[in-house]
């Protein structure tokens, strides 16, 4: 148990998946301009995040992996260089489905996500965390802790950006740091904020 | 809508139209692999092919792809097409690849190769679209290839792993400034070379959402 829990805390804070590894940059600053949608956009991703890992995992493992075929007669079969191609079709398909699914059972949070969902299929946070996986041989729970403490970890960097760039509408910005200018610079300090958490041993 | 020009396309998003100083996209991998110039060289080449070519491709195909699978039709000819790119940089240059690591396959959702894609190659013919995919990969890859110079230059006295100037470590008189190998800097980075554009394309300057009152003087305040 011990385990996942320092992987969720690491995932969240260490490898912040905005902040540290710069996953998710273009909807990260599209989208956050208001706390509100960026809360939303947040909880999106993590019910992406946490679906998508585990069953992309499923998939690498038991069709894609080196010889992972081998339960139906073929051993020497190496399909790992259709991952990108598997990945990302699956992303797609799911969010596709979660659509669909929220559309008919769940209205309300379908119209508070709105235009985000479609948007999420191109978020590089989603791939980059299944990718991650792969490369750090993930195993079935620990891709799913990981997907969800990632998704966290996105939510949480996104509505803290939306939170400071509400209050620095108000400020005097010099005029061609204006808007995304000064939109990089703060990320800049919110990543050097969070640099500070990977002294953290666990 | 006239049609623009093969030299209008490819010269047009270097500075005026700069896919990650205005369109604010493609980002993500902007920040991570520029921490040395030869990864930065090997990003930008690997996006321009891939941008030329899916543009290419997709505007060969436009009047067939169906509106509404559209998204579908070009993911899977961007993924084939970063899947070679991946598989020729794992045969070619295995270190390199294994320092990019997450970040190739991540052309995939960069966010240049899809808008493009549907932004201009849809509604334009096969030549057109595959200069302009060239034109976007080359406006991405002159702020990639600044960034890579600035700080493997500055943060490790480096060019390309060449000694340029030599370390205070090694007996010479430059000290690093290792903050520019660390993420954070990047963004500052990103966000002066953006200032340094704007300030010189007036046009491209951002409207304040709220316009502060002019400063007065104290006599007149009170």
């Amino acid at each position: 148990m011990e385990h996942y829990i320092s992987l969720f805390v690491r995932a969240v804070f260490v490898e912040n998946m905005a902040l540290a590894f710069f996953l998710g940059m273009c909807t990260f600053i599209a989208i956050s301009k208001k706390v509100e949608t960026s809360i939303g956009l947040g909880v999106a991703v993590i019910v992406v995040l946490g679906i998508t890992m585990p069953v992309n995992n499923l998939i690498y493992t038991h069709i894609l992996k080196d010889g992972a075929l081998a339960w139906a007669g073929l051993p020497d079969v190496d399909l790992s260089f259709l991952g990108l191609l598997t990945f990302i079709g699956v992303i797609a398909a799911l969010v596709q489905i979660l659509e669909m699914a929220l559309d008919k059972y769940v209205p309300a949070l379908y119209n508070a996500l709105g235009v985000f969902l479609p948007l999420i299929t191109v978020n590089c946070a989603i791939m980059g965390g299944s990718l991650f996986m792969v490369e750090r041989d993930y195993n079935l729970a620990e891709s799913t802790v990981y997907g969800i403490g990632a998704g966290v970890s996105w939510a949480l960097a996104i509505a803290a950006l939306a939170g400071i760039r509400e209050k620095l509408k108000y400020s005097d910005v010099p005029d061609g740091l204006q808007g995304l200018g000064i939109t990089f610079i703060t990320i800049g300090l919110m990543s050097l904020g969070f640099m500070s958490f990977s002294g953290v041993q666990l | 809508m006239s049609q623009p020009t093969i030299k209008e396309v490819l010269l047009n998003p270097l500075f005026n139209n700069n896919p990650i100083g205005l369109q604010i996209l493609g980002i993500c991998s902007a920040l991570a692999v520029t921490s040395n110039l030869q990864t930065a060289l090997v990003m930008s080449a690997a996006l321009t092919l891939v941008t030329a070519f899916s543009n290419l491709f997709i505007s060969m195909i436009r009047s067939q792809i169906p509106s509404s699978i559209r998204m579908i039709v070009q993911m899977v000819i961007i993924a084939s097409l970063v899947i070679v790119v991946d598989q020729v940089l794992k045969a070619f240059a295995y270190s390199l690849s294994k320092q990019l690591s997450v970040f190739v396959g991540l052309i995939i959702t960069n966010c240049i190769v899809m808008g493009r894609a549907e932004a201009f190659a849809m509604q334009n013919p096969p030549v057109l679209s595959f200069f302009d995919g060239i034109g976007n990969g080359l406006g991405y890859s002159v702020f990639l290839i600044a960034l890579g110079i600035i700080r493997e230059l500055f943060g490790a006295g480096k060019l390309m792993g060449y000694e340029v100037l030599p370390l205070i470590n090694d007996g010479g008189w430059y000290q690093p400034n290792g903050m520019l190998l660390l993420p954070p800097s990047a963004f500052f980075l990103i966000g002066l070379f953006i200032w340094a554009v704007r300030s010189w394309k007036k046009d491209q300057v951002e409207k304040n959402v709220y316009k502060m009152a002019s400063q007065v003087s104290n006599k007149e305040a009170y």
